[in-house]
């Protein structure tokens, strides 16, 4: 059993080893995909450029673009002399936001009527629309308290505190830095790209090229030749979690708060998860083409509905169901957890159980469906 | 150990893909020691049936024994004591000859110093000295062909099955490649070869003709030609087939 277990493994490492452009693959990839994800998405949005039809030309109407430059949201590109202006600005998409300050602006202030601002945000991107539209609403209603605290003052009354005061918290990422959230999860979607493909292309490569058949013709059993061609990209798998943990420890400055020998250990019930997938698609696929499209027919919805890029609590119930039945829902908020929070076994064991019950599943199906024959 | 003491015995052989039948009732007896050829074209259902003799496909219909056990249930038993090669001999082109060697004596379980001295013997007696540290994607067609029979023997196969071993060599190459084969027959090996060429076909201690699925004609080479009284197997070939075919007509 050992003997013929190490053969393979030993094969599968020097097969590896020589394989430059799968090794590349398997070790760059998290590398570079960290690199350039890790800066590219970003939930931050700032410096959207706006166009401003200021037709008032006061001191008012410029110390409330004051305001909107210093959101830094805003930044003030260009100044329209037309309505009309703006919307070709917008339409051609030169511009995110338009500002239209009214002629009676400062008369409006001064006399104590209301003044209307208008605000255009170009919303075919809700995320940067709805970030937009509230900061606009924040410094309107700002604006209008310092107003009116200045009238009260020349009206000869004492100023008073305000009578409601909010004060937030942001709990685990105080300073809202989006690669802290971003890279955890990175990491947690790359190694599962990694571990699904290049199991699911381990197999199906040796069908291709015949040797598979010269191997089922030996007395290896199901289950050496499942763990020999399991085991390497599990090493390797930890290889890559290592690597993507340092660049985002060193590189991103990414806190690591919780027990790293906590991480590695679910690691292992989260590949039981992926390499399972990728075993079980290797099984249905006839070429190493049909592998990859096998892979990306699962990775797909795993990066678009596992909470990676969007928040769940969003999703329709359905889709939501979907989530529960991907390992990267719930590796993600061990991952999460754990580098962020620095949270244990008793806060995620909720995310452990369907992760290592997803694992067995996945596992099980695979070893049942892998047969050792050609048909 | 069988009761039959036969190594290859297959009642009534049948598999079917989808509707195509690819090996018809085929009833088929290899004593030990001997030399058995199939001959035949491509497509006649050569490697179908020694898959099925391998435990590699599941035949639809009929009975097989091998070695006195069943492969479709008692598949890792049988593979233990047969050696097979594939058409293709695939063998991993990214390793060396002494690794590929290796690989496969550790698979067939052979201690590891049993298995060092069987493979640097093999490299001797298949001529592979100084080939050893070669990829075996740099080798021509002749070498890797000694080193795949090289793997499918090292741990002395009671039964050895080789599915057109030959294709794509040099005669001289043919002639040395048999030789080898002669000697694992000499040593009580027994070997069931595949080829569709007629002057392999003549080294065989015995021949099954086989087309469409079907044996149409068995026994040894000078006993066929005896029986359709012509001078040559590859006549007796044509002559066969030309009848099926008007029959069929």
């Amino acid at each position: 059993m050992r003997r013929r277990l190490g053969a393979i493994i030993l094969k599968e490492f020097v097969q590896l080893a020589r394989d430059p452009r799968t090794l590349a693959m398997a070790l760059l990839m998290p590398v570079i995909q960290l690199l350039l994800f890790g800066y590219a998405i970003t939930t931050q949005v700032e410096h959207l450029p706006t166009i401003v039809f200021d037709q008032s030309q006061t001191q008012e109407s410029r110390r409330l673009l004051e305001r909107f430059v210093h959101s830094r949201l805003f930044d003030i590109r260009a100044r329209a002399a037309s309505a009309q202006e703006i919307e070709r600005a917008i339409d051609r998409g030169a511009m995110r936001v338009g500002i239209v300050i009214p002629p009676d602006y400062a008369a409006a202030v001064q006399a104590g009527r209301t003044a209307l601002v208008q605000v255009i945000v170009d919303a075919s991107d809700p995320l940067v629309a709805s970030s937009a539209l509230s900061t606009a609403r924040a410094i309107g209603q700002s604006a209008s308290l310092e107003i009116i605290a200045r009238r009260l003052g020349r009206a000869g009354l004492a100023r008073q505190a305000l009578p409601l005061d909010v004060r937030t918290r942001a709990w685990y990422n105080p300073d809202m830095r989006s690669v802290n959230f971003m890279v955890p999860g990175l990491l947690a979607t790359i190694l599962s790209l990694l571990t699904l493909m290049l199991t699911a292309i381990a197999i199906v490569r040796e069908r291709e090229l015949g040797t598979l058949e010269q191997l089922v013709a030996t007395p290896i059993r199901k289950a050496e030749l499942m763990l020999g061609k399991i085991l390497p990209y599990a090493v390797l798998g930890y290889v890559d979690i290592t690597l993507a943990l340092l660049i985002g420890a060193y590189w991103f400055k990414v806190p690591i708060r919780g027990s790293l020998a906590l991480l590695y250990t679910l690691t292992l019930v989260f590949y039981l998860a992926t390499l399972g997938q990728g075993i079980l698609v290797s099984t249905v696929s006839r070429t190493q083409r049909q592998a990859m499209q096998g892979a990306f027919f699962i990775f797909l919805p795993t990066i678009l509905l596992s909470g990676f890029m969007f928040p769940r609590e969003g999703m329709p119930v359905v889709i939501q169901w979907i989530g529960y039945a991907l390992p990267l829902t719930y590796f993600l908020v061990i991952v999460r957890g754990i580098i962020l929070k620095g949270v244990g076994v008793a806060e995620l064991i909720g995310q452990i159980i369907p992760l290592a019950i997803l694992g067995l599943a996945f596992f099980t199906t695979s070893v049942i469906r892998f047969q050792k024959r050609l048909e | 150990m069988s009761s039959s003491g036969a190594a290859v015995r297959a009642e009534r052989l049948t598999k079917r893909f989808g509707d195509f039948v690819a090996v018809d009732a085929i009833d088929l007896v290899i004593a030990r020691g001997e030399i058995f050829g199939f001959l035949g074209p491509n497509g006649a259902g050569k490697t179908t049936t020694i898959r099925m003799l391998c435990g590699l496909i599941l035949p639809t219909a009929g009975r097989i024994e091998v070695l006195g056990l069943d492969p479709s249930r008692q598949g890792e038993a049988v593979r233990q004591r047969i050696g097979y090669m594939s058409q293709r001999s695939s063998l991993y082109d990214d390793l060396t000859v002494v690794e590929v060697l290796d690989f496969y004596g550790r698979i067939y379980g052979l201690p590891d110093e049993e298995r060092r001295r069987k493979v640097a013997g093999w490299i001797a007696r298949a001529g592979l000295v100084g080939q050893e540290r070669r990829l075996v994607g740099t080798l021509s067609g002749g070498w890797r062909q000694r080193l795949a029979l090289g793997c499918a023997i090292l741990h002395r196969p009671e039964l050895l099955l080789l599915d057109e071993p030959t294709a794509g060599t040099d005669p001289v190459q043919r002639r040395e490649f048999w030789e080898l084969i002669y000697r694992f027959a000499d040593e009580g090996t027994t070997v069931l070869v595949t080829t569709h060429y007629m002057d392999e076909a003549e080294h065989c201690g015995r021949l099954a003709f086989i087309h469409g699925g079907r044996i149409i004609a068995c026994d040894t080479p000078g006993a066929i030609k005896q029986q359709a009284g012509l001078p040559t197997l590859e006549e007796v070939f044509v002559a066969l087939i030309g009848a099926r075919e008007d029959a069929d007509a």
